[in-house]
This record gives C-alpha cells, sequence and structure tokens, in this order.
C-alpha cells in the first residue's frame, strides 16, 4: 500500500505540490490527470524517491521513502532517452535483472520471456533505436516489469505516441495489471485515457501549488475494449466530471 | 561509387606527389630530392630486411620500434589516466568547477615548453620522453572525457537510480558509453600530441636512437634524403596511427550512433 500524507514539494521559494494525502491499495490503477505543468510529474518523481526532500509523509508498505524504494519500477514518457541506446533490447531488459545476482543465461532467459509477453519477439538482439516509436516503449515497459514490481510508476508513458499505437499499449497495461495485480500509477493529461485505464482517477489542481480537486472511482466493467468501453453512458459522463475538475480554476 | 570516392579521395594527394616528382627531377636539388627517390631510400634504409623479420633493417628495428615503444607508452599512460581522471572530475560538479581553471590552464601550455622541465627532472632517456608525452597528451583526452561524463543525460542518470545500479554498473553501463564519443575526440588530439612529442624528445641531446634521432643525426651529417625519409615516415605513421584509432571508434561508437547526447 503507497500512503501520501501531506505531501509537498517545492524548488526553492517555488511551491509545486501543496499537501496532497492519498491512498493507494494494492493492485489499484491510479491515473492522475492535470493539465500541463501542474505538478503530475513532480509528485511521480517524489513517489519515486527521485527527490529526496520533500514536505509530509511517503511510506510504501510502511515504510517511509527515502530514496528509490526496492520492487519500485518507473516508465518515462522519453523512452528514446531513457533506455541505453549502446546496449541491446535484450541487455537492456536484463539491466534491472543484474542486482538479483541471476547467472547471466537466466538473465537472458528472463528478459526474453518478458520481452514475448509485451509482444515484442525477434527483437532481442537488435538496439532500441532501431525500433518504432511504440515498440521502444514497449522494451520500457519490458524493462520496468522484468524485476515483477509492486509499484510501477508511469510518466505520461504514452502521450508521444500515435493513437493506435497508444491504444493498443494502453490495452498490454490493462493486460498486465489484470495478470500481475502490481498497484500502478499512471500519470497523464489524457482525460479519456485516465477513465478508460484507470480503477480511478485523481485530478490535480494547475499550479502552482497543485493540490488534489478530484478523487473519482471509476466504476466501470474490468475488461475493457477500445470501441465498446468508450461508448458506455458511464464512460461518457465520467469523462465529462473529470474534464470539468481539470478545467476548473 | 566506393572505386569513385577512393579515388577522389587521393586525387590531390597523388597529384602533389606527381608535381613534386617532376620539379625536383628537373630541377635536381639536394635539398628537395624527387619522391620516388625519398620512397627508395626509405624502403633501403627500413624496409629491405630479411623475411624472418618482416622485411625490417636493423635501422628499422633500431629507430623506429623504440620510437613507436616511447609513443604507445606515453600514449597509453595517458589515456587510461586521462579517462580515469576525467570521470572522477566530471562526475561531481563541485570537483570539474574547481579543477576547469587548472586544466584549461594546463591545456593552454604548449606541450614541447614542458619537455626542458621533464630534462631536468629525469635527465635524458626514455622516462624523460615518456613523461613529456604522457603530460602533453593527457590533456585533451582528460577534459573531453570530463566534459563527457559532465553531460550525462540527466533523464539517463535517473532511469540509474531507479534501477539501483552499483557505482561501477553506472560507470559500465551508462557514463563510459555515453561519454564514449568525447573520450574518443580526446584520444584523437592525445594521439596526433603524442606524435609530435615522441619525436620532440628524440631531437634532443642525450637520445642514441629513435626517429627523431635519425632526424638530427642525418641533419648533422647533410644527409637530406633520410631526413625527407623521416619526415614522410613520421607522416605515414600518424596517418596509419589515427586510422586505426578510428577503426575502433567506429567499431565501439557505431552500436549507439544515434546517441544526441
Amino acid at each position: 500500500m503507497l500512503r501520501l500524507d501531506e505531501v509537498g514539494q517545492h524548488y526553492g521559494d517555488h511551491q509545486v505540490l501543496h499537501d496532497i494525502t492519498l491512498t493507494v491499495p494494492d493492485g489499484q490503477l491510479l491515473c492522475v490527470v492535470g493539465p500541463s505543468g501542474c505538478g503530475k510529474s513532480t509528485l511521480l518523481r517524489t513517489v519515486a524517491g527521485l527527490l529526496p526532500t520533500y514536505d509530509g509523509t511517503i511510506t510504501l508498505d510502511g515504510t517511509p521513502v527515502r530514496g528509490v524504494p526496492d520492487n519500485l519500477a518507473v516508465v518515462f514518457q522519453d523512452y528514446a532517452r531513457s533506455l541505453y541506446p549502446w546496449l541491446t533490447v535484450r541487455e537492456n531488459v536484463a539491466l534491472p535483472l543484474r542486482r538479483r545476482g541471476l547467472p547471466r543465461n537466466e538473465r537472458r532467459a528472463e528478459a526474453d520471456r518478458i520481452l514475448a509477453r509485451v509482444g515484442l519477439t525477434d527483437t532481442a538482439r537488435r538496439h532500441p533505436w532501431q525500433l518504432s516509436g511504440g515498440m521502444q516503449q514497449r522494451v520500457a515497459i519490458a524493462r520496468a516489469l522484468v524485476c515483477r514490481p509492486s509499484l510501477l510508476l508511469m510518466d505520461e508513458p504514452f502521450g508521444s505516441l500515435d493513437a493506435q499505437t497508444r491504444e493498443d499499449l494502453e490495452d498490454l497495461l490493462l493486460e498486465v495489471h489484470r495478470t500481475d495485480g502490481a498497484t500502478i500509477v499512471f500519470v497523464t493529461h489524457d482525460i479519456d485515457e485516465s477513465v478508460y485505464l484507470g480503477d480511478r482517477v485523481v485530478v490535480l489542481s494547475p499550479g502552482p501549488a497543485a493540490k488534489i480537486v478530484l478523487d473519482l472511482p471509476v466504476e466501470l466493467p474490468d475488461t475493457r475494449d477500445q470501441i465498446t468501453t468508450r461508448g458506455l453512458t458511464e464512460f461518457v459522463t465520467l469523462r465529462s466530471e473529470v474534464g470539468r475538475a481539470v478545467r476548473k480554476r | 561509387m566506393a572505386v569513385r570516392h577512393a579515388l577522389l579521395r587521393w586525387t590531390v594527394l597523388v597529384l602533389a606527389v606527381v608535381v613534386w616528382q617532376l620539379v625536383a627531377g628537373a630541377h635536381g636539388s639536394v635539398y628537395f630530392p624527387p619522391p620516388v627517390e625519398i620512397a627508395g631510400h626509405a624502403l633501403d634504409l627500413w624496409f629491405s630486411g630479411p623475411a624472418r623479420h618482416v622485411f625490417l633493417t636493423e635501422a628499422a628495428v633500431g629507430d623506429i620500434l623504440p620510437s613507436l615503444g616511447r609513443m604507445a607508452a606515453g600514449f597509453g599512460i595517458a589515456a587510461v589516466a586521462g579517462i580515469a581522471l576525467g570521470v572522477a572530475i566530471g562526475r561531481s560538479r563541485r570537483v570539474y568547477a574547481l579543477c576547469d581553471p587548472v586544466l584549461q590552464f594546463a591545456r593552454a601550455v604548449p606541450p614541447p615548453a614542458l619537455v626542458p622541465v621533464f630534462v631536468v627532472i629525469l635527465d635524458f632517456g626514455t622516462p624523460m620522453q615518456i613523461a613529456s608525452i604522457v603530460f602533453s597528451a593527457i590533456w585533451p583526452v582528460l577534459i573531453n572525457t570530463a566534459e563527457g561524463a559532465r553531460d550525462t543525460d540527466p533523464l539517463r542518470i535517473e532511469v540509474a537510480a531507479v534501477l539501483r545500479l552499483t557505482p561501477v554498473e553506472r560507470l559500465r553501463f551508462l557514463i563510459l558509453p555515453s561519454a564514449l564519443p568525447r573520450i574518443f575526440a580526446g584520444l584523437r588530439l592525445s594521439l596526433s600530441l603524442s606524435l609530435i612529442l615522441m619525436v620532440f624528445s628524440e631531437l634532443l641531446p642525450g637520445t642514441a636512437n629513435g626517429i627523431g634521432f635519425t632526424l638530427t643525426d642525418a641533419q648533422s651529417r647533410s644527409d637530406l634524403l633520410t631526413v625527407w625519409s623521416a619526415l614522410v615516415l613520421l607522416g605515414a605513421l600518424g596517418y596509419l596511427l589515427n586510422t586505426g584509432l578510428l577503426a575502433v571508434e567506429k567499431r565501439l561508437i557505431g552500436k549507439g550512433r544515434t546517441t544526441t547526447v
């Protein structure tokens, strides 16, 4: 379980986040929505332990977050920079396995297994920059999943992909979430995406000093489909509600 | 296309040699012997030895190899120390800021000017020559490595933190590969400085062999043909060494060539 209690964050005098209190139960897929520049990414980086100081308390499974916690993985938006271009796809995915002390052949086998799971076979020996954007983000997701994290943080991961690729990856994420049951915090500025993916949507106010303005459970069927789910009356209602909260000043 | 490209590449050099040959042949000056004569002399002097010595003559073994050995030692030490210190300096903003003025100063000193210092400290001989090469060649690779290590993409550093790479893994999988293009830019400069200092340190009294020694020795005997042969040999060596380094670089960096950093 991830708990944030009155969490604040600032760069010098500039207050970015203010008084964020939030509990994410195990296995929940939480979408955090907010206008561009409102501090969503800062919130994610704070939870990831990448920003060493913050106000309030953050605990993951009861342990305060000081530095990057164990069992946590992050998928960044900029896949081209987040993957290491001098390593092959397989080497990128196998990299987090080193600290588990697995022998080389087991690391490779595990990487190949997870690559197959995200729909990437026959790419293991290529380099990330030889793949399309969607495939690169699949590699980044594979690298995040390879250590079976209990908390997966995603920072607008599909923001720079085309619509079709984006839908494919959204469905891949839902499938992964259904089978692995990891807790996922998914940051996006796309209202539709947040409702389609989330078990719950949290809306942040525009910065500075962003705070939570809406906390909404998404009561849609667990199995979702790009066409039918988005056509449901409940979907349209939820989307309008989130949309109003995002636009409110 | 490849053939045409190669032809084009070499046209100017070939033309220059041909013109030189014609002009020098017509004038018959002892100071400017024609290239064919120089090449023949170089061949006689260094490359007409027995087959079991890969056709190297005694003069080649006695002069070219010691020179190359000193240069390799000097360049090798400069490269390893330069990369190690460069990474250490580049990884810390504070250390970088503290060291930068010193480095810029050290780089600005014309390398041959340091040689007299080493002559005083180490006396004439191989240690002095290697030290001269090291202390000239180290700066470009050190400074470039430091800049390369400093400019590591901050997102990639965050990725390393999230993947909880150990410091050694960070160095091996992130900082060195990401700085590699800069490191090689530095190594190329260092290599040509090594060649310059190798010759320069051999021009001084107290040396008994080496290409630089061959130059001064031949000059004292007014043997211009040998002087010219040594110059051509140095040019060829510089070209070959740089080509070799480029090949290594291409092999190492080719895989990540779209790296933007």
